[in-house]
């Protein structure tokens, strides 16, 4: 048997009990590599329950910065024996497998290394508190991982006096488990692990946080004020993180009174409602949600497209149909969030692709939303949304003020003749707006979701009624232009075959091209993160001759809004789907891709036109 | 930016109140709604209390659901902001604007449909979060606008017109929105002017959910004989338990009251509701009394009206979250936005 040998290129899994305080352990031993200099991509793989069924946190660590998914697992950290059978299958050959000795155990495959370190004698022998000695497990592998891997002790020491600040009493007792770990690997278990972490310096100028916490401080800094939303997993944590964020930013200093009003709504219908209402007033309102609470909120998000009032939405999608896997992660609600409510509506979608992304987007939302007044939906994944990445660090620009778009105040109305609150008076489609109050006499309309003239009166006047329809077109053309940019893995384009993809896939795309680069197979790659789809999209699928378009969802929702929306004939574009509800793997995109051209030999699989 | 209104030059006649305007500065466009709708009626009690109480149109916005009901708030208040939302979502719309802007007056218009069975949700959340707003019901125990299906405030002896039996117990939104610690809850009849004028004007200057069930008959589907919510019935089983009068802020009660027979109750802004006293063993301040009476009217098939309920003490939503006194939609980029140096201490904690 050959042992797994690699510095600072490998996948730990730690598989663990729900419930069992595993979580914070397991996220300290990620910050320590990314500490080292190391780029890390943790993923908490958790089930739909709060104790008691298996748990998983894999750990991508490579300093070459492939940061996406990968299958099989080079160290496992067996903690619960419910799932060593299923463990013990993931781990590659050569790869080492540490459990919990203190019931010693044979495990049937002589291509591994076993690591035995009895956590709970340890623990018993040490601390005389229950609760103590069931958490400090957790500390206590960490310790021996660190002296595993060749790691420096110290920096689990900070990040545990960090973790503690303010609860001092409680940084002993866990440098102690700390201690204990280290020294037992030290005395016992010298050389036995080939894998090791050297610092680097790959984390310069980076940050390691979840797409959700990106998202609610980028609503901070978008001026949102109010939040109004339902729990549902992976969204959570989005308002969590806004209301962490509001509450450490957003009080004011002489009255402690709140900049910020957040309401945990009775449900999705409400939650959106209050949105609405708080950006029909001027103020910036939004809501997080997932799948299930898209369907509920279509009825309004419909009201706010055609009744034109800014909105801005969060969806972190999740495993559907219906209540699906809630803990798992996709790209299924691409459709029903474009196309979302009945009649002929269409949604301003901004994907994200990294926290980084996650928070410049949030702020962008709102200005966006305001200018096109419409409603624009961030649309991010449980692996991006609650997964912590490394990513480059926040900017923000002082000197850039809200775009509050064609809002007319009561100085502006004093001066104007004509006010109609959907008269397309510039030619872009999107008409002005006045907020209540705005003027004694004038400016004051009826918003409504039925049909109306450019002076929001009822009409039931069909012509007059399509004309509206047919600005709204017009208006979408402008938020084309307005949305950001598709980004281009290439400067120029080199090849006549193309790959499509979005949003979290990002992370395993770099990997992916790379791996089929070995094989000889060049293709130009853009990455779409926005909806209405944009002439640079379009030229670029007109540039090619074959497109493949990788997605995390069964149907290709991203083809079919491609088709849908650019008339592109169905033969040019090849999907490439991931819908197992784990984040998609290079090795899965470049298999895919590499068989599909080797398996169709007419549209050669290597570049140049 | 405060602005003066400027009158609009009418009939020198025409009653003029303390902003010098008239009624008719306070009217909205022609009214949709089948002639002798009661719907019509509430429109121009409430055109009436703003007009008394001297109230800015600009200054108040119009949120409803959806019924003919929801399409009233087009027919009072031109000068006014309206939102006609979706179905049975008044609420949450109301409380995303008043969450917005604090200062401005809500008036929430919903139907029994949309209020008691698609929004029953919303309403009940709305109260018992106290939003500041005054939501009232045009109560006609029928599906106006989708043509007289049956509504969940229809009585269980009420036929339908085509002489269908209901066969479930009406919910009784008064009652509820006293169970949900809605501080102000009054319920009256479109066609009883009087009573009407005096509450609307009181449950405006009251602060919290001020919640009024107004029986307003639909002459095109419920006004016949077998009906509970006609103007026959009504007029015949109304039973007042108060005669109300607003007193504005300053002003002297005029009318003099025989010992016991009259409370004040005084409002956010100093002004009063006084009542004189129908029925001696009534405490509007006192839950449990308002709704023993209520059951006890109910028992001898009458319907109660007047101020329910009233509790000048609780906190609306905006003081239970805290929120800074300007209103949220006029903070700016320095109030709102943390900037570039709080964000590099972040970055510094996240790596
Ligand atoms: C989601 C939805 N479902 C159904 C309808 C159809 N609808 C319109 S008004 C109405 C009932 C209105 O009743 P009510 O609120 O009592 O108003 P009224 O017309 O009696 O004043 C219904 C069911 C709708 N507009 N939206
Ligand atoms: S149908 Fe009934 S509720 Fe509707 S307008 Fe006519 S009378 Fe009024
Ligand atoms: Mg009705």
């Amino acid at each position: 048997m050959s042992n797994i040998k690699s510095t600072n290129e490998f996948v730990i899994k730690f598989a663990n009990v729900n419930g069992s305080g595993s979580a914070s352990a397991n996220q300290m031993f990620a910050k320590g590599v990314f500490r080292s200099g190391v780029p890390v991509s943790p993923k908490n793989i958790f089930p739909s329950n709060i104790q008691g069924l298996p748990t998983w946190f894999e750990v991508r660590v490579s300093e070459k910065g492939y940061l996406g998914r990968r299958e099989g697992a080079d160290i496992v950290v067996a903690m619960n024996p419910q799932s060593y059978n299923q463990d013990l299958m993931e781990l590659n050959s050569g790869g080492y497998l540490l459990y919990d000795s203190s019931w010693k155990r044979d495990f049937k495959r002589t291509d591994i290394n076993v690591i035995e370190i009895p956590l709970t004698k340890l623990c018993v022998e040490e601390f005389s508190n229950s609760k103590q000695r069931l958490l400090f497990k957790n500390i206590v592998y960490v310790g021996a991982l660190s002296y595993l891997l060749n790691m420096e002790k110290e920096i689990y020491e900070i990040l545990i006096k960090e973790q503690f600040k303010g609860k001092e009493k409680l940084i002993d007792p866990n440098v102690k488990a700390l201690n204990l770990g280290y020294d037992y690997a030290r005395e016992n278990l010298k050389e036995i692990c080939e894998i090791k972490i050297e610092t680097s310096d790959k984390t310069k100028g980076m940050i390691l946080t979840s797409g959700n916490d990106a998202s609610g401080l980028g609503c901070v800094y978008g001026g949102a004020t109010v939040c109004a939303w339902y729990p549902i997993t992976p969204s959570t944590s989005l308002a969590e993180a806004f209301t962490d964020f509001s509450e450490k930013l957003r009080v004011e200093e002489e009255t402690n009174k709140n900049k910020y009003a957040i309401i945990q709504a009775e449900d999705e219908l409400a939650a959106v409602g209050m949105a609405i209402g708080a950006n029909w007033n001027g103020a910036r309102g939004f809501t997080a949600t997932s799948g299930p609470g898209i369907s509920l909120m279509s009825e309004f998000i419909g009201l706010a497209y055609f009744a034109e009032v800014p909105l801005v939405l969060f969806d972190i999608q999740r495993g559907g149909p219906s209540t699906g896997m809630p803990t798992r992660t996709q790209q299924s609600d691409v459709l029903s969030c474009a196309y979302a409510s009945h009649g002929d509506t269409k949604h301003v979608l901004l994907i994200p692709s990294d926290p980084k992304e996650c928070f410049e987007f949030a702020a962008e939302a709102f200005d966006l939303a305001d200018r096109i007044q419409t409603p624009v939906i961030v649309l991010s994944d449980l692996d991006l949304g609650m997964n912590d990445w490394t990513c480059p660090e926040f900017k923000w620009d002082d000197t850039k003020l809200f775009d509050k778009g064609k809002v007319l105040h009561g100085k502006d109305l004093e001066e104007i003749e004509n006010f109609g609150r959907y008269l397309d008076v510039d030619g872009d489609g999107i008409p002005y707006r006045t907020y209540p109050g705005a003027h004694p006499e004038k400016g004051a309309y009826f918003t409504r979701g039925t049909s109306h003239d450019e002076y929001a009166k009822y009409t039931e006047d069909g012509v007059v009624n399509a004309r509206n329809l047919s600005r709204l077109l017009k208006k979408y053309q402008t938020a084309s232009e307005l949305v950001p940019n598709p980004i281009f893995k290439q400067e120029t384009n080199t090849s006549s075959i193309g790959v499509i993809y979005y949003g979290s896939t990002e992370a395993s795309m770099q990997e992916a091209l790379d791996l089929l680069h070995e094989e000889g197979v060049i293709l130009d790659a853009m990455r779409l993160r926005a909806f209405p789809f944009n002439l640079e999209v379009w030229e670029f699928i007109e540039d090619h001759d074959l497109l493949f378009i990788v997605e995390q969802n069964r149907d290709g929702q991203m083809r079919t809004l491609i088709m849908a929306e650019g008339g592109i004939i169905p033969d040019k574009l090849v999907s490439v789907l991931c819908f197992d509800g784990q984040p998609i793997t290079a090795d899965f995109i470049s298999n895919k891709i590499s068989s599909h051209l080797t398996g169709s030999p007419s549209k050669t699989a290597v570049g140049g036109k | 930016m405060t602005y003066i209104v400027k009158p609009k030059n009418h009939h020198p006649d025409l009653e003029k109140n303390e902003l010098g305007l008239t009624r008719r500065d306070y009217e909205g466009s022609i009214s949709s709604l089948c002639a002798g709708c009661g719907h019509d009626s509430i429109s121009a009690a409430i055109l009436e209390a703003c007009f008394e109480l001297s109230l800015s149109a600009h200054n108040i916005a119009k949120l409803s659901g959806i019924g003919c009901s929801s399409k009233a708030p087009a027919y009072f208040l031109n000068q006014s902001h309206g939102f006609n939302s979706v179905h049975g979502r008044m609420p949450s719309v109301a409380t995303g604007a008043n969450l917005a802007n604090h200062e401005m007056l809500y008036l929430g218009i919903s139907g029994d449909g949309d209020t008691a069975s698609i929004g029953i949700g919303q309403f009940i959340h709305a109260a018992r979060r106290q939003l500041n707003v005054v939501y009232v019901v045009e109560n006609n125990g029928t599906y106006g606008l989708t043509k007289g299906q049956f509504s969940a405030t229809n009585d269980l002896e009420s036929k339908s017109k085509y002489g269908e039996d209901n066969l479930f117990p009406s919910i009784d939104l008064a009652a509820m929105a006293i169970q949900l610690e809605a501080s102000f809850v009054a319920r009256s009849f479109s066609g009883d002017k009087e009573q009407l004028v005096p509450l609307l004007k009181a449950a405006m200057k009251h602060k919290g959910f001020s919640f009024l069930d107004i029986i307003s008959p639909c002459v095109a589907f419920n006004n016949h004989g077998t009906s509970t919510k006609s103007y026959d019935y009504i007029r015949e089983h109304n039973e007042s338990v108060s005669k109300p009068d607003f007193v504005p802020l300053g002003k002297e009660i005029t009318t003099s009251y025989e010992e016991g027979q009259s409370v004040q109750v005084p409002l956010h802004d100093g002004s009063l509701i006084s009542l004189e006293k129908l029925s001696k063993d009534f405490d509007p301040s006192n839950k449990a009394s308002s709704l023993t009476k209520i059951n006890k009217a109910e028992e001898k098939g009458k319907v109660l009206t007047g101020l329910l309920y009233i509790n000048t003490e609780s906190k609306d939503l905006k003081e239970t979250l805290n929120v800074v006194d300007k209103p949220l939609n006029q903070l700016s980029e320095k109030d709102l936005c943390p900037g570039a140096e709080k964000l590099q201490a972040i970055n510094k904690d996240l790596c």
